[in-house]
């Protein structure tokens, strides 16, 4: 394969270029289109919601399309959007940031990526047969069963959760690998960027967590296909085993969408107080303690199914406990920014932002680790006020501070300020707007995934008030859509490293080349970059893997070996998506999903991975 | 090759199936788990003790380990470039593999023959589905396998390529050791 072996730019080549990439960053870019495109399909499904309960006993929408919408409105954007949006950082990020020219394994990188894509369509497919899924995205037994779900909702549910599930298991084994075993010589792991660290915890997580509701959605399929009563009360069964499984899960995945904001922030505030994160190591060590302890309080969101004194006890004080690595990392954060001579700049806004929202959701959190106040607020518009302040006020605008922050280096230009700022105000009065006045209709009583309430509850003005808000959430994410195609069109060029940043990423260029970098850095401090630029000596050494060979300008520096591309891992992700999605269909298409996959892994397993040395970089060629 | 150097010195894909089996404990746990949550809570029959036999799926239990004692010498005999037992053991894993399936085809018709089914019962649900999960994974053991055999009958597993025999092994040995503690919980501890 060393006829596209010529140096191309990241957007260069042709558009099958793209459907054969096996390059971190092009995978990366997919990802974050693909997530930024799906937002504003969940975000519409968010506006129906809104526009449905904006006044008392309104027609917008029927009981069961509203159903449909906050099902569609909830797993889309979680396992359309942010853990997809988080994917696109991870993948683009990652190998700059340890110093590695690519993920471990690139084919199998694609491959993730083309059936998280696959998978979202097929969940998709279901509005445009009118039965989309309507059960909330947690999905309860036995409201799922074929009983009481008899369309085909809850099927195109089950089999897309499962699509994307490999898709995360794939990326999670992938990323690990990278992280732990394909660091720049000198990286050890205390070296290693926040956002990296939080990307291998959030990775694990994704290892230990999708597991079981894997398992839970084959029960769910085995019922609904194949006649098993595994949650099926009449049979012995209890529905409780899906909230369990579900939630072994959920819980995790609470932490995996937030923890890459974590490391996001964890990145922008130094970049930006210009000074080292405080006490870095205790961050690290935070963030494991909030994985480890994220499997252990998985019941707390089944306090009002009656476990019992004795776990309630149990899982109510392993949630308080949470409360305190994560007080550490926000004194952290606040501790960083103290004295620092901070720079204003829009990912600073969207990061400072962020830890401010996620103190009001994580305060809410820790009053729902209390059995007796959370029985008070279970299924009401109080959890969905906290769960908004930690998704969107966490999640969402550590992922924004991340997207302005690492925008120039993805594209090579810079986003504007004065729309970045616009977007911020908006979006926090927005969000503040939409989600504040939720705590208060639930302290009152209103349920959730209520379609409509009655004129006299007194409910009236805070739901308008919330419908205003989604509408300037709305608005303010169209000023971010406007200022990414003005920044693409006709943006300011961004240079390797516009905000004199300390990690590696910013050591390349702006976008960095296919190879990332020439020369594989060796690396002796946490923030190479600014030991670099500001320290003794120059940090980032050029020596070549064998210690102590000195730098010999003219001579070959070290092959670069990139992965060929390939149309496999598509073929395969294509057979899986159809092997799945031919459940809905007949068995003959799952046979014929069956064949393609079967044909794409063997095809894939054989097909050599390496194209020799970059002609670019060969013997003599210029460092 | 300097430019593949690990961090660790351990190579990709070997550290990849080590963090794939580790999932896999999270995947066979919850199985497991679900099958001990829901064991005693069939409404009818037919119940383990009335049909489980211990006996035959001893015999198979033993197959299945005997496998992966092939599989250790069939990596041993890769590295050291013998192919003549390098082609003998991967049979032998290959066929110690199709050994137990047959005897797990075998159990399945006749349990279905008892009137034990998917819906029948909580016992026939939780105890297929776990228990076919792990044939499934064997099934995948001995393709893998028998591409491993194609490859080395071709000539194109030279001891340089024995990762792919010893990953391969670790992923082997591994659903063995499930089988273990399946056997253990649903046939010898009812």
């Amino acid at each position: 394969m060393t006829a596209r072996a010529e140096h191309h730019s990241l957007y260069g080549g042709g558009p099958l270029s793209w459907l054969t990439t096996v390059d971190h960053k092009r995978i990366g870019v997919l990802y974050g289109v693909t997530a930024l495109l799906y937002f504003v399909v969940g975000g519409f499904e968010a506006i129906l919601i809104r526009l449905q309960l904006a006044s008392p006993e309104s027609t917008v929408l029927g009981a069961e399309s509203f159903n449909q919408m906050f099902t569609m409105h909830g797993t889309t954007m979680v396992f359309l959007v942010l853990m997809p949006l988080a994917a696109a950082l991870f993948n683009f990020m990652v190998p700059l940031m340890i110093g590695a020219r690519d993920v471990a394994f690139p084919r199998l990188n694609a491959f993730s990526y083309w059936t998280f894509l696959f998978g979202s369509i097929l969940l998709n497919l279901s509005l445009f047969i009118g039965q989309a899924p309507d059960a909330g995205w947690f999905g309860y037994a036995n409201l799922t069963s074929k009983q009481f779900s008899p369309g085909m909702g809850i099927d195109f549910w089950v089999l897309s959760l499962l699509v994307m599930g490999v898709a995360s298991l794939a990326a999670g084994v992938n990323f690990v690998v990278t992280i732990l075993n394909m660091r720049a010589p000198g990286m050890s792991l205390m070296r290693m960027p926040l956002f990296v660290w939080m990307a291998l915890i959030v990775q694990i997580l994704i290892l230990l967590a999708f597991p079981a509701i894997t398992v839970g959605l084959v029960f769910l399929l085995f019922d609904r296909f194949f006649g098993t009563h595994f949650y099926i009360p009449a049979a012995g069964a209890t529905p409780l085993l899906w909230q369990h499984l579900f939630w072994i899960f959920g819980h995790p995945e609470v932490y995996i969408l937030i923890l890459p904001s974590f490391g996001i922030v964890s990145e922008v505030l130094p970049s930006f107080a210009r000074k080292p994160l405080f006490g870095a190591p205790f961050v690290i060590f935070s963030g494991i303690l909030i994985a480890f302890l994220g499997f252990g309080v998985w019941s707390h969101h089944m306090f009002a199914s009656g476990l019992g004194p004795v776990p309630d006890t149990a899982f109510s004080l392993a949630t308080m406990l949470i409360a305190i690595p994560t007080g550490v990392k926000i004194f952290n954060w606040i501790a960083t920014l103290w004295n620092g001579h901070i720079v204003y700049r829009t990912p600073l806004y969207f990061a400072v932002g962020m830890v401010a929202l996620f103190i009001i959701g994580g305060l809410s959190g820790i009053m729902h680790s209390s059995p007796p106040i959370d029985l008070q607020q279970t299924d009401t518009y109080f959890v969905v006020a906290h769960l908004h302040y930690v998704f969107f006020g966490g999640t969402v605008f550590g992922l924004f501070a991340g997207i302005y922050y690492w925008w120039p280096k993805i594209t090579g230009r810079l986003l504007g300020e004065r729309l970045g700022t616009l977007h911020f105000w908006l979006m926090m009065v927005g969000m503040n707007l939409t989600f504040f006045p939720m705590h208060f209709l639930g302290m009152d009583g209103m349920p959730r995934r209520i379609y409509t309430y009655a004129p006299d509850m007194g409910w009236d003005d805070w739901n308008l008030a919330a419908t205003v808000g989604a509408f300037v959430i709305a608005l303010s994410v169209l000023v971010f859509y406007v200022n990414a195609v003005k920044s693409a069109r006709s943006g300011a060029p961004a240079g390797p490293d516009p905000w004199d940043a300390a990690t590696l990423e910013w050591t390349t260029s702006s976008p960095p080349p296919e190879y990332n970098f020439a020369i594989t850095p060796v690396v002796n401090s946490a923030r190479p970059f600014w030991l670099h630029k500001y320290g003794p000596t120059r940090a980032i050494s050029t020596r070549t893997r064998e210690e102590g060979t000195p730098p010999q300008p003219d001579a070959p520096v070290e092959t670069i070996d990139l992965p060929s591309p390939s149309w496999w891992p598509l073929v395969a992700s294509a057979g899986l998506g159809i092997l799945m999605g031919g459940a809905l269909v007949g068995l003959g298409v799952v046979l014929l999903g069956a064949a393609i996959l079967v044909v794409g892994v063997f095809a894939w397993a054989l097909q050599p991975l390496e194209r020799p040395g970059h002609p670019a970089f060969g013997p003599g060629a210029p460092a | 090759m300097t430019a593949h150097a690990t961090t660790y010195g351990i190579p990709h894909r070997k550290m990849a199936m080590w963090v794939f089996i580790g999932s896999e404990c999270m995947f066979f746990g919850s199985l497991i788990a679900t099958y001990l949550a829901y064991e005693g809570r069939s409404l009818t029959g037919p119940y383990p003790s009335e049909i489980l036999n211990i006996p035959v799926t001893s015999v198979s239990t033993f197959v299945l380990l005997m496998s992966s004692l092939a599989m250790v010498l069939a990596l041993d005999a890769v590295q050291r470039a013998d192919r003549r037992q390098s082609a003998l053991w991967l049979l032998g894993v290959m066929l110690l593999g199709a050994t137990f399936l047959g005897f797990q085809v075998f159990e399945f018709t006749h349990f279905y023959g008892e009137g034990l089914s998917l819906e029948q019962n909580l016992f026939g649900a939780t105890f297929f589905v776990l228990t076919g999960f792990h044939g499934a994974h064997v099934t995948v053991g001995v393709i893998w396998m028998t591409t491993l055999l194609v490859l080395l009958l071709l000539g194109k597993l030279p001891p340089e390529r024995s990762l792919d025999v010893e990953v391969a092994g670790l992923y082997w040995h591994f659903v063995d050791v499930v089988w273990i503690v399946i056997f253990t919980v649903v046939y010898l501890i009812q």
